[in-house]
């Protein structure tokens, strides 16, 4: 017969160390990874959202805090700003094409991050937010540090913004690829750019799937979003609430 | 693949001290992208040091997201209200964003061939 108290003792022991959540994500980014490629081609099974599922079934069941997993987790998290960096690369690669089209390239830009600002902020409205779930929201399309801190000086609850975020970037990297195919937009570089716009990071990492190209422009339209967001929703939001009311 | 690491580090490490000194509306990382995409223009040879160790980190760039993704995810379990609200805007947004940045760029394919002939 096992000696549960013995195992339970174990239990807590490696749960107190960064060890177990290191490998819990590593592990469960596999198994998603594993789970995508028995549904290959099936947009819906994004391997983020597979592994965050598994993780947070893990942690529920077992009964371990978030700052615990986080302890382990943060080694892999850390990773995010080198990664960032990196996306210099493939960019540079893509340089002679950024040339070439760099007039649509920066109206799509500016259409696509004006679009995304001002369509939240009505059709929250519209949905009976009130004013702080607006500011809250409105940022959402970029990458998380930048819409925490926009979210933050709109007057809006950054946490929340950055649920809205990851939610938003899963929701772009399932749905773009099913969008494109009945709008015919068939280029990797403009798939790229639109999914970098407006499902930032997590839309990059799908682009990166898909094809070296698609991940390049998806990168630089992540890039490019976030500081223009940044330096437009400031204005932006307090005017388009002021126009409705 | 250490000094390509090394050199990514560097460049966040600029990138966030860009940002600090300029009061910039940017994560560092940004930066550092921004800094290293002028910095392998200017020196090509940078280029073969950092790739693979881009290309590696690039490749896995889901995993990274993995992390806050669970932290979010139990944040939001405990929080309530305005779902309609939160859940509409986020679909209706990311449809509509992605279909006019996509729209906007469709003719993108095609383009090298009429730019070559103006």
């Amino acid at each position: 017969m096992p000696d549960f108290t013995e195992l339970s003792r174990f239990w807590v022991y490696l749960a107190a160390s960064p060890l177990l959540g290191l490998t819990m994500t590593l592990c469960a980014y596999l198994a998603a990874q594993r789970i995508c490629a028995l549904f290959r081609g099936a947009p819906l099974a994004n391997p983020v959202a597979i592994a965050i599922a598994l993780v947070v079934g893990v942690l529920s069941v077992s009964g371990m805090s978030y700052e615990r997993y986080f302890a382990g987790a943060q080694f892999v998290h850390f990773l995010l700003g080198p990664a960032t960096v990196a996306l210099a690369v493939p960019l540079v690669r893509q340089l002679p094409r950024l040339r070439q089209h760099w007039l649509p390239l920066t109206a799509a830009l500016l259409a696509g991050s004006v679009t995304a600002i001002v369509s939240v902020v009505v059709v929250a409205h519209l949905l009976g937010a009130t004013p702080t779930l607006l500011a809250t929201l409105a940022p959402k399309s970029v990458t998380s540090p930048i819409a925490m801190a926009v979210a933050e000086r709109l007057g809006g609850i950054p946490a929340l913004t950055a649920a809205m975020v990851i939610g938003t970037g899963i929701f772009g990297a399932v749905f773009s690829t099913w969008l494109f195919q009945l709008l015919r937009v068939r280029s990797h570089a403009a798939r790229g750019f639109a999914m970098g716009l407006a499902a930032h990071g997590i839309g990059t990492a799908r682009a990166f799937q898909l094809s070296a190209e698609m991940g390049a422009f998806a990168g630089l339209a992540m890039g490019l979003n976030g500081a223009l967001t940044a330096l437009l929703a400031p204005w932006l939001v307090p005017l388009v609430m002021g126009w409705m009311g | 693949m250490l000094a390509a690491f090394a050199v990514l580090l560097l460049f966040q490490c600029l990138g966030e001290g860009v940002v600090f000194v300029l009061h910039l509306p940017l994560p560092g990382p940004v930066a550092g992208m921004l800094l290293l995409m002028v910095a392998l223009i200017v020196f090509p040879k940078l280029q073969a040091l950092v790739e693979q160790a881009a290309n590696a980190l690039l490749a896995h760039l889901s995993l990274l997201f993995v992390p806050a993704g669970v932290g979010i995810v139990a944040a939001a379990a405990s929080g309530s209200g305005h779902w309609l609200a939160i859940v509409a805007s986020v679909i209706v947004i990311t449809l509509l964003a992605l279909a006019v940045t996509g729209l906007l760029l469709r003719g993108m394919k095609n383009a090298p061939e009429k730019d070559g002939d103006a």
